[in-house]
């Protein structure tokens, strides 16, 4: 990976990606689901385009942000239900 | 000379915003501005292109010779932010969709035009909200986000021309195409086949997408009847007339053709009919000062999309002179909007998909079996929930007005969700005196 | 085509359904006409609180009865009414205002309602994301929050099931002399025709003193464990008094999804449903002094309603005083989820010649009948 790799953190693990990542690109390169449904199932992103609300994660403590429309900044927080 | 944003400002003045910065807006707002006015193109993605030219690796050469004249032009950029309210007459509120906290802003406008574009319709079948099924146009847009897609297995289905934009962009990107399903059956596509011969490009396009995702078996009439997996996807369940067969995957880009985006449209009190904006031949909608292109007008494609958003911003400018050559273009391409509408009608069987136990509602977990006995979109909200979620019932109402000819629920503010602090924005008077000093100078004609 | 029956009852909202559930299980043969979503008026435009108020006596007799019938009833009702015994908590800012919360326990011991007074300490660790600038609060453990719609509809469908029928898209135009005229065409005749169409109640009686006061509702995404019971500002009590000017007041609700509901704000003279957007900032910014971290909850939705208003904030529940078949129920401003239930109970033991378990005097439609005729 080169040096402008950006390093963010997904539920306490660092994951490493290009610049011009998603948060919800991320957030799935790392293995996790993006929600939990209301009954339980596992959810991942649909839309793409932040129409869905599938990929709602809490970014740097700020709950609910639509992270497909996110960008991964350097050291970002990223934490799914 | 580009005017930087400022993102410190609670508010601020244009002559015209531009909502939307796909192909229609950023035309808008490229010709707008060359009559030296204040224009501001506002979208909630953090770069340009919308969704057909949203950023990656391949870029048509329409798209970079746009985004050169805008990256010329004196635009005001604001990237990052979503529309929510519309408080006042001339007033506009939006929150940064991807700040650390809540950050609002006022925006007043003399004119707006609006290019919110179009989002796929989502059909549901049991198993479709399995992680890794997403959108056609959904999954393009995350492999463009940075989804890893080379190696990875991929079955594209649903319907529209989309399907083969994508399967092309994906395999050029390294995907494994293992399939592309389109419910629209064989004679309807080769009627639209020669119809497009009349229109060279669109050949030429549709012969570089098929040749790019060659290797790919393309059935007619067929479509995804299950997902299914345990906690992701895991294969998909074909089915083409009599026939099933399941096929192992990594990934289901299915979409089912484009809906228009309504909710700042009708937000703003623009008549529409056939769920589309109604326009006059200069784009103008039934709010005075209001245009909208693209998309909301009609689903015609890019090129209709950038013919209209330069027709708007030479008509909201008063240049309505130059624009001409621009409006009988415009006007040969209605044809294609209607051949669109007639090749990808969906099959009546695609209502039979979904099993009492499937979920119609993704945000509230409403099952397709919860909403029987329901009369309304409102009706069905108020007893199960069904469109009371987040996505405001935008993935729901496409299925549901589908399924049972729903019609969706009157649009209210926010349009997105926004924090209650902006919500709680103080909102100044209209700016009119600021406006109006910012083309009084003008010698134009108004078409209003 | 004339239909007979022993009561028809004009309106399935909240009030409505509770009436004619309980008319239905008393034997009466039951017809009710609704022309919309069951529920779908100010039924569901409200907060679903289950609450004792004590504006008037008969107000705090009115809600602990209505209140105790809901605990009653709560074990029978389906998940999606979402009943949940939160309990509601009277804010106060200062010292003056524990006075208040003093005696406010004071008087609901009267109507037989515990409560608990928590002093700033107390408070904070019962709901940590209060500001912690206020002096304390009055705790209700027995109130509650329930969803409305799916409350009427249960009640409605439970009254089905005693044998009641539901005229559904059709509304009644015109109700006297013991026949109610739908927009249908048919006619339903019955010695009683009861009334209980909220804010609408003067389609049919054009000179009920009901006024519209509309209301600004805001829902957010879910954040389960944000706030644990109903919050009241004390000073609720003034703004639902004040019959003459808009005004707002810090009311927050934890829903049973986690989701955080927020009210509420009283207009009078507006007769649109489109949301205000500075009501909406007003009642926002009165919430963020009680509680400033909302400010960076996501809201998904705003919607407004219309509340029913009386001259003296009592509903009418009662026999209409000029024609002995038509009967009331309605009026209910704030409280018509609370005492649904209670209004049911008072209207079907006049209905079926019983004692009412409080008194109904005070709710009687003649009252304000009798002042005009007097005039």
């Amino acid at each position: 990976m080169p040096e402008q790799a950006i390093s963010i953190v997904v539920n306490g693990a660092p994951v490493s990606v290009e610049p011009g990542t998603t948060v919800a690109a991320a957030i799935v390169i790392s293995g996790s689901a993006t929600r939990v449904s209301v009954i339980g199932q596992p959810r991942a992103p649909l839309c793409g385009m932040g129409i869905c609300f599938e990929c709602r994660a809490t970014i740097n403590g700020f709950a609910h942000r639509r992270s497909c429309q996110v960008l991964c900044q350097p050291g970002m927080d990223v934490r799914t239900q | 000379m580009k005017e930087q944003f400022d993102i410190k400002k609670r508010s601020d003045i244009f002559d015209i915003i531009v909502v939307g910065a796909g192909p229609a807006g950023i035309a808008a707002a490229v010709r707008a501005a060359e009559s030296g006015i204040r224009v501001g193109l506002l979208d909630d993605n953090p770069t340009p292109g919308g969704q057909i030219w949203r950023k990656g690796a391949t870029q048509p050469n329409t798209a970079r010779d746009w985004f050169a004249k805008l990256e010329a032009s004196p635009v005001v950029r604001l990237h990052g932010w979503h529309v929510f309210a519309h408080p006042d007459s001339g007033v506009l509120l939006a929150e940064r969709t991807a700040s650390a906290e809540p950050e609002a802003i006022e925006l007043h406008y003399h004119k707006l035009i609006l290019a919110t574009g179009a989002r796929e319709r989502f059909l549901p079948f049991p198993g479709w909200t399995l992680p890794n099924v997403m959108g056609a146009g959904g999954l393009d847009a995350m492999v463009r986000g940075g989804l890893p897609i080379a190696g990875k297995g991929v079955v594209v289905a649903g319907t529209g021309p989309l399907l083969l934009a994508v399967a092309a962009h994906l395999a050029h990107r390294g995907a494994n195409i293992l399939a592309i399903c389109e419910q629209a059956p064989l004679h309807r596509l080769a009627a639209f086949s020669l119809r497009l011969l009349a229109q060279p490009g669109k050949v030429a396009q549709g012969i570089n997408y098929r040749w790019a995702a060659r290797s790919a078996p393309f059935h007619t009439g067929c479509w995804p009847v299950a997902a299914n997996g345990q906690d992701h996807l895991e294969s998909v369940t074909l089915q083409r007339g009599e026939q099933q067969w399941d096929m192992a995957c990594d990934y289901l880009a299915c979409g089912y053709h484009l809906v228009p985006n309504l909710e700042l449209p009708l937000l703003l009190g623009c008549r529409t009919q056939d769920g589309f904006v109604t326009v006059d031949k200069w784009q103008q909608t039934s709010i005075p000062g209001v245009l909208c292109a693209g998309e909301p007008t009609g689903i015609g494609g890019v090129e209709l999309a950038i013919l209209e958003g330069q027709i708007a911003g030479l008509a909201a400018t008063g240049r309505v002179d130059k624009a001409g050559a621009l409006i009988q273009t415009r006007d040969r391409s209605q044809s294609f909007v209607r051949a669109l509408e007639q090749t990808f009608a969906l099959d009546p069987r695609l209502r039979s998909l979904p099993s009492a136990d499937t979920l119609v509602c993704r945000c509230e977990d409403v099952s397709f079996g919860a909403l029987n006995g329901y009369s309304s979109a409102r009706d069905a909200k108020l007893h199960t929930r069904c469109g009371m979620g987040p996505c405001q019932g935008r993935i729901c109402g496409a299925a549901t007005s589908f399924l049972f000819g729903w019609t969706a629920d009157s649009v209210r503010p926010p349009i997105l969700p926004a924090s209650f602090s902006s919500l709680a924005a103080p909102v100044s008077a209209p700016a009119d005196e600021l406006a109006s000093n910012h083309i009084s100078n003008q010698n134009r004609k108004d078409t209003l | 085509m004339k239909e007979e029956w022993d009561v028809v009852v004009a309106g399935a909202g909240i009030v409505g359904a509770a009436c004619a559930h309980e008319c239905a299980a008393r034997g009466l043969r039951t017809a009710i006409v609704e022309p919309g979503e069951i529920g779908g008026g100010a039924t569901a435009a409200g907060m679903g609180h289950i609450v004792v108020m004590d504006d008037s006596p008969a107000q705090l007799a009115l809600t602990s009865y209505s209140q105790s019938l809901w605990r009653e009833l709560a074990g029978r009702l389906p998940a999606s009414v979402e009943y949940e015994s939160c309990g509601t908590l009277w804010v106060a800012s200062d010292g003056e205002e524990m006075e208040e919360v003093h005696r406010k326990q004071a008087l609901y011991a009267t109507a037989g309602v515990a409560s608990e007074v928590l002093d700033s300490r107390a408070l904070a660790r019962a709901e940590p994301h209060l500001s912690p600038k206020l002096a304390g609060a009055l705790l209700v453990p027995s109130d509650g929050v329930l969803y409305p719609p799916c409350a009427a509809e249960y009640l409605v469908r439970e009254a089905v099931k005693l044998g009641a029928r539901l005229y559904s898209s059709r509304k009644v135009v015109s109700a006297g002399a013991g026949e109610a005229l739908l927009n249908d065409g048919t006619t339903l005749r019955a010695p009683r025709i009861l009334n209980a169409l909220g804010s609408e109640a003067t389609a049919l009686l054009p000179d009920l003193p009901i006024r519209k006061r509309k209301g600004h509702l805001v829902i957010t995404d879910r954040y389960p464990g944000f706030v644990h019971h109903q919050l009241v500002e004390l000073g609720y009590l003034k703004s639902a008094h004040s019959i003459a000017t808009d005004s707002v007041a810090f009311n927050i609700q934890p829903r049973k999804t986690g989701q955080v509901l927020l009210g509420s704000s009283r207009q009078y003279g507006a007769e649109d449903t489109a949301v205000d957007h500075k009501m909406v900032a007003a009642m926002i910014d009165r919430a963020r002094v009680f509680m400033p971290e909302i400010s960076a909850l996501s809201a998904i939705r705003i919607w407004t309603g219309f509340r029913a208003a009386t001259p003296d904030k009592l509903p009418l529940i009662g026999p209409w005083p000029d024609d002995p078949t038509l009967f009331l129920a309605a009026g209910h401003e704030g409280l018509g989820i609370t005492t649904s239930l209670g209004t049911a109970q008072l209207l079907a033991d006049h209905l079926t010649g019983n004692p009412t378990k409080i008194p109904m005097e005070p709710f009687l439609p003649q009252r304000f009948v009798r002042s005009e005729a007097h005039a």
